[in-house]
C-alpha cells in the first residue's frame, strides 16, 4: 500500500511540474507574448518603453526560465506577481481558503442533491420524477458557468450554488446511469425478488457494487468544481484562486500564471489520486 | 429515442437555416445603430427590441447563432483530427507510442479546460479585428479540445489492435495502408462521429463562457456568449424579457445538440 501511495505521489509531483511547464510553453509561444498595454501609453518615454520590453526578456527562454522557477520553488520562493506587485506566495495563501470553501460547499451540495434524487428514483421510480430530474439536469447542462454566475448576481444568491448547479447534472446523470446498470445485476434482481426492502437493497447491494466508480466520479467532480470556480469567482467578484487565474491571464503575468496553474493541477491530481487510492484500497480483499 | 434525435437534429438544422436566411433578409444589420430606440422593447421594427447601443437584437441573435452553429462544428472537426493523430494513431501503432500518448493526454486533462482556454486566449493579440477574434476563439477551442476525445479514440484503437479480425487481416499479408483504410478507420468512425457531436455543444458553451469573461468574440461582432452579457443589466430593465432571448436560444441549441450526441451504444 505504501508503495502505491509513494508511486502516486511521485506521479502527482511530475504531473504538477509538467502542468506548469505546459502552461509556461503555451503562454510563451502564444502570438501575443511580450506585448504589454503600457507600451501604448503616450506619456512614457522611449527608454521607459524599452525598459518594459526588456522586463520580460528572461521569460523568452521558456526552459531556462522554468528551470530557474522550479529551483526557486524548491527553496520556497514563488516569485513576485508583475501585475499585482505582491509576492505570489502571499496571494495564493490568501485565496486558497476562499476557493476551497466555495468549491467544497458547491461539491457537497451537488453530491447531496444528486444522491438524494437518485435514491428517490430507486425507492419510487415514477415517470414524473424521471422526467422532472431529466429536464432539470438537461437544462442545467445547457447553461454555461458564466450565465449561472450572472444569475447569482441578479438574484443575489450564494456563489457556491452556481458551482453546485454546474457539478450536479453531471454527477446526477452518471450516478443515475450507474445505479440503473447495477439494478439489472442478477444478485440485485434476486434480492428484490426475495422481498428485501428497496432501501436495504440500495445500501447493501447497489452501493458496494458502484463504490469504485463513485469514488472516481468524486475525483472528476473536483476538477469540474475547480474549473467552474474560475468564471464564478471572476464574475461574482470573489477573491479566490479562480479570480486570480483570470486576472493573471488578462495581465499576462507569467510568474503568477505558472504558480496558479501548478496549484490548480495539484488540486486536480491530488483529488484524482486520492479517489483512485481509496477505490483501490477498498477493492482489495480483506 | 430515434424520433427524439431526429427532432433535435431538425431543430438545429432549422435554426441554422433561419440564421443564414435571417442574416440575408434582415431589415437591420447587426451593426447598425438605431439611436431613436436605445434599449427599446419589442416593436414592429425591432421584433426583439434593441440593445443598450440601439442595435437590433433579432439581427444580432441570428448572426450569433450562425457563428455558433457554423464555427463550433468546424472547431469540433479540428479537434477530432487532432484526436485521431494524437490518440488513435499511437493507440494502433504499438505499446511505446500508446504509453507516450496516454501520458500526454492525461497531462492535458489534468489542467481544467476552461483555465487552459482562458490562459491561451488571453495571451493572443487583443488588437485583432472582430472577424479574426471569432476565428481565433474557435481555433483555440479546436486546438485545445482534442484531449478528451483522444483518450476514447486511443482506447478504441488499442482494442482494435488486439482484436482477432485485425490479426487475421494482417496474416493475409494486407498492406498497412489497406488495413487502416479498410478495417481501422471504418471501426473508429462511430466513436469519432459520437465524439464530434459531443464536442459541438461543449464548444458552444465554452465560447459563451469565454465571451462572458470578455475573452471571446470581440465587439461589434455578436455571438451568443457576448449577447449573454446583457443579463448583467437585467435588473435595471425589469420586464424586458427579450434580454433572455440569447439565453433561450443557447438552451435550445445546446439541448438539441446534446440529444443528437446522446448515443450510449457508441461510447
Amino acid at each position: 500500500m505504501w508503495t502505491a501511495i509513494l508511486r502516486r505521489l511521485v506521479l502527482a509531483v511530475m504531473t504538477v511540474v509538467a502542468g506548469g511547464l505546459i502552461s509556461a510553453m503555451l503562454v510563451r509561444y502564444a502570438p501575443g507574448f511580450g506585448t504589454d498595454e503600457r507600451q501604448l501609453d503616450a506619456r512614457l518615454s522611449s527608454d521607459s518603453i524599452q525598459a518594459i520590453r526588456n522586463s520580460n526578456a528572461e521569460e523568452r527562454n521558456v526552459a531556462g526560465y522554468f528551470a530557474g522557477r522550479a529551483y526557486r520553488l524548491l527553496h520556497g520562493d514563488l516569485g513576485t506577481s508583475r501585475s499585482l506587485n505582491r509576492p505570489v506566495r502571499q496571494l495564493l495563501t490568501e485565496r486558497v481558503g476562499v476557493t476551497c470553501s466555495l468549491a467544497g460547499k458547491g461539491l457537497v451540495s451537488a453530491w447531496i442533491a444528486a444522491a438524494l434524487l437518485v435514491f428517490a428514483a430507486w425507492i419510487a421510480p415514477t415517470p414524473a420524477l424521471r422526467v422532472f430530474t431529466g429536464v432539470c439536469s438537461g437544462m442545467l447542462l445547457c447553461l454555461p458557468a458564466g450565465v449561472l454566475a450572472l444569475l447569482a448576481i441578479v438574484v443575489n444568491g450564494p456563489a457556491y450554488v452556481c458551482i453546485a448547479l454546474i457539478v450536479f447534472p453531471k454527477v446526477h446523470r452518471y450516478l443515475g446511469n450507474l445505479v440503473a446498470a447495477s439494478s439489472t445485476m442478477p444478485h440485485i434482481i434476486t434480492a428484490r425478488a426475495k422481498g428485501i426492502s428497496a432501501p436495504r437493497v440500495f445500501f447493501w447491494h447497489v452501493v458496494p457494487v458502484i463504490r469504485r466508480e463513485v469514488l472516481a466520479l468524486a475525483g472528476v467532480s473536483t476538477s469540474l468544481a475547480i474549473g467552474a470556480a474560475i468564471p464564478v469567482e471572476a464574475l461574482c467578484g470573489i477573491p479566490g484562486v479562480g479570480q486570480l487565474a483570470w486576472q493573471s491571464a488578462l495581465a499576462r503575468d507569467l510568474p503568477l500564471l505558472i504558480n496558479v496553474s501548478m496549484l490548480v493541477v495539484a488540486f486536480v491530481v491530488l483529488a484524482n489520486s486520492g479517489a483512485d487510492l481509496l477505490a483501490g484500497e477498498r477493492s482489495q480483499p480483506a | 429515442m430515434r424520433g427524439l434525435r431526429t427532432t433535435a437534429l431538425t431543430v438545429a438544422a432549422v435554426l441554422l437555416i433561419a440564421s443564414l436566411a435571417g442574416s440575408l433578409f434582415a431589415r437591420f444589420d447587426y451593426i447598425r445603430q438605431d439611436r431613436q430606440h436605445v434599449a427599446a422593447g419589442p416593436s414592429a421594427a425591432h421584433w426583439l427590441g434593441t440593445d443598450d447601443l440601439g442595435r437590433d437584437r433579432l439581427a444580432r441573435l441570428l448572426h450569433g447563432t450562425r457563428v455558433s452553429l457554423l464555427l463550433a462544428p468546424a472547431a469540433a472537426a479540428l479537434s477530432m483530427l487532432l484526436a485521431l493523430v494524437f490518440g488513435a494513431a499511437p493507440g494502433f501503432c504499438g505499446r511505446f507510442p500508446e504509453r507516450a500518448a496516454k501520458t500526454a493526454i492525461d497531462l492535458f486533462l489534468s489542467v481544467p479546460w476552461l483555465f487552459l482556454l482562458l490562459m491561451v486566449r488571453a495571451m493572443l493579440p487583443l488588437n485583432t479585428s472582430p472577424a479574426a477574434s471569432v476565428t481565433i476563439t474557435f481555433l483555440v477551442l479546436g486546438i485545445l479540445g482534442w484531449a478528451a476525445p483522444a483518450r476514447i479514440l486511443l482506447a478504441r484503437a488499442q482494442s482494435l489492435r488486439q482484436s482477432d479480425f485485425i490479426l487475421l487481416a494482417r496474416s493475409t499479408g494486407i498492406s498497412h495502408r489497406q488495413l487502416v483504410c479498410r478495417h481501422v478507420i471504418p471501426n473508429l468512425r462511430p466513436v469519432l462521429v459520437a465524439q464530434f457531436w459531443i464536442s459541438v455543444p461543449v464548444f458552444v458553451l465554452a465560447e459563451a463562457n469565454l465571451s462572458i469573461l470578455g475573452l471571446g468574440v470581440a465587439e461589434p461582432m455578436p455571438s451568443l456568449g457576448s449577447m449573454l452579457r446583457e443579463l448583467e443589466s437585467v435588473l435595471s430593465f425589469r420586464g424586458d424579457l427579450c434580454r433572455f432571448a440569447a439565453l433561450v436560444m443557447l438552451i435550445v441549441i445546446v439541448s438539441s445538440l446534446q440529444i443528437v450526441a446522446d448515443q450510449p451504444e457508441v461510447y
